[in-house]
């Protein structure tokens, strides 16, 4: 159940990130697109959450694990629940998020457990394309124009240290994260190199949120998501 | 079509089917032979043969110059809409009280972002640029639905935009479909088939919510009272004061009057209040067995002129919205048209 909830939890809120955007970018077309990607991690949340309810057999379902769990009971990582910041910091979390859930999702599709390897299988495919949209944008930022590649290189700054925790060893688990650290390095590397950018070196790096203590975003996250679902408790939507 | 895995309780009294009829209209007229306009013909003359034909008109041919400029207000206009359109709703997102309803609402936000480029396309076939029209909207030269400028209190007001918001316009798109200009009327299928799936889910949210707790069922009511009047208003001022009607019918751009709009709307929506349990707040509202329609109380026409002239309760927050996501995405569009421009040149050097 651990396992499902924390990458549930992860699509969860990179979806309610994401979908902040919605009326904001850049572009129109930027709008469809960030929508989209919204909307697949939501997709993949409910699949996610709902599988992790199953497995509780405490009878939570999908909304009761979304809408009514406190901060310290989430265990989503860190990278997700970061504030959007513009629009390069928001590119950076999505490469860092992309770029680890493609072989997160693909190992899953192949994992033991048949519900978690249809959840994979459907969820890479949508994460190869969020990828990709990605790497073009951090692509157009960072070899775009002189100030583009100074956010889109602050942006990388600030977001690469929450990469650490992705990639926390979890021997028990259906994939073990600790194993496809080497495919994310080599696919953002080539990434930032082609983007003229360059990888930060880190010395710091946070974790916590796979025990539920998480930067202090979070719960402003949770109030507003699920202030009318806690305002009217047991009724239909 | 996104988040409509469901069982809705459909709103009696939809108007798909008239959609559809449009639709299988403009295939046969598409292959009814137009016969081509002759040389050195008399191109004016051409082009009322075409309207009068019930033929379409597409971009290459002849129009008169007042044709193209009528077209090209009401088609942007119509595309600032679904962009301003999509805060109202847009402000729900993040609140949507299950996940059910949060994939649903941000798909249906998502559409409307959707609608509005198809149209701006259709808009460019006229020879302007979505540029140039993106910057009438933002300097206020170019207005949007008045609509928009109410604001969204609860979550029982996604639910009556839906029904009530999306059923006006569908009302007044569905003669659209059959407008003279083959790229609107294309685009205007294509745009209400979605909008019948909004007002389809804006009716299931507030049927869930008049059949679920008094709470519930009092913010559906609150929220029907707050949109009735302004979504009547949205068929514009009555046909007495409307300045552009009488040309754009002999133009078939516009096949119905306000008025006739409006009333087509309300007759829609009495049947579909009653399935609801909720109550339209209208006094006056009754059938009339002699004018087999409703009798009802007309909006508050010098409100919706307050609207109109940016007054309305949201004009300014709208527009500076729209204005700001528009000003913080500058550096990222520049940053997009250099990378295209130096990859395009890379391109060249290898070639
Ligand atoms: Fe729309
Ligand atoms: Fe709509």
């Amino acid at each position: 159940m651990d396992f499902a909830l924390a990458l549930g939890d992860d699509a969860l809120i990179a979806a309610q990130r994401l979908a902040e955007w919605t009326t904001r970018a850049p572009e129109m077309e930027e709008d469809v697109a960030l929508a989209n990607i919204a909307l697949d991690q939501l997709g993949a949340a409910r699949l996610l959450l709902s599988y992790a309810g199953e497995l509780e057999g405490a009878g939570r379902d999908e909304d009761t694990l979304a809408y009514l769990r406190d901060d310290r009971e989430f265990r989503n990582c860190l990278l997700v629940e970061l504030p959007n910041g513009d629009f390069a910091v928001t590119m950076a979390k999505l490469l860092v998020l992309a770029a680890y859930q493609v072989p997160l999702y693909t190992a899953l599709a192949a994992c033991p457990d048949e519900r978690l390897a249809a959840i994979g299988a459907k969820a890479r495919k949508e994460s190869a394309y969020h990828l990709d949209h990605a790497a073009l944008w951090v692509k157009r930022l960072g070899d775009g124009t002189e100030e583009s590649y100074r956010r889109m290189q602050a942006g990388i700054d600030q977001i690469w240290p929450y990469a650490d925790e992705l990639f926390a060893a979890w021997p028990d688990a259906p994939v073990d994260p600790a194993t496809l650290r080497s495919e994310f390095d080599d696919t953002v590397t080539a990434v930032l190199a082609e983007a003229t950018l360059t990888v930060p070196e880190v010395a710091w790096t946070p974790a916590g949120g796979r025990d539920g203590v998480h930067t202090e975003h979070l719960s402003y996250l949770l109030a507003e998501m699920q202030v009318l679902h806690r305002a009217h408790p047991g009724v239909r939507w | 079509m996104y988040g409509n895995d469901f069982p809705g309780e459909d709103p009696p009294g939809g108007l798909l089917g008239e959609v559809e009829a449009a639709e299988v209209a403009l295939r046969a007229a598409a292959a009814r032979d137009r016969g081509a306009a002759e040389p050195g013909g008399d191109l004016a003359a051409y082009f009322a043969e075409v309207v009068d034909a019930d033929q379409k008109i597409e971009p290459r041919d002849w129009m008169p110059e007042a044709y193209r400029r009528t077209l090209i207000r009401q088609i942007a206009q119509h595309a600032h809409s679904e962009i301003i359109g999509m805060q109202p709703e847009g402000n729900w997102i993040s609140r949507a009280p299950s996940l059910k309803r949060k994939a649903i609402l941000l798909a249906k936000v998502q559409d409307e972002a959707g609608h509005g480029l198809y149209l701006y396309a259709a808009a460019e076939t006229l020879g302007v640029s979505r540029d140039e029209l993106v910057d009438l909207l933002l300097s206020g030269r170019q207005k949007y639905s008045s609509i928009f400028n109410y604001p969204t209190l609860s979550w029982a007001d996604v639910g009556a935009i839906g029904w009530l918001v999306d059923g006006a316009a569908i009302v007044n798109q569905v003669p659209l479909c059959r407008c003279s200009y083959g790229p609107y009327a294309r685009a205007m299928i294509r745009v209400c088939k979605e909008e019948s799936f909004h007002q389809r889910q804006g009716y299931e949210i507030l049927h869930t919510l008049a059949h679920g707790t008094p709470a519930q069922k009092a913010m559906a009511q609150d929220s029907v009272d707050r949109w009735w009047y302004p979504s009547l208003a949205m068929f514009g001022p009555p046909d007495g004061d409307s300045t552009h009607s009488a040309q754009s019918m002999a133009w078939k751009i516009k096949r119905f009057s306000n008025d006739e709009l409006r009333q087509r709307f309300v007759d829609m929506c009495v049947g579909q209040a009653e399935a609801l349990g909720l109550r339209i707040p209208d006094p006056e509202l009754r059938w009339n067995d002699d004018r087999q329609a409703y009798d009802f109380t007309q909006p508050d026409y010098d409100e919706l002129m307050q609207v109109i002239n940016g007054n309305g309760p949201c004009n300014r927050q709208r527009m500076e919205h729209r204005r700001r996501a528009h000003r913080e995405g500058a550096w990222v569009r520049e940053a997009a048209t250099a990378y295209a421009a130096k990859r395009a040149e890379k391109e060249k050097v290898a070639a």
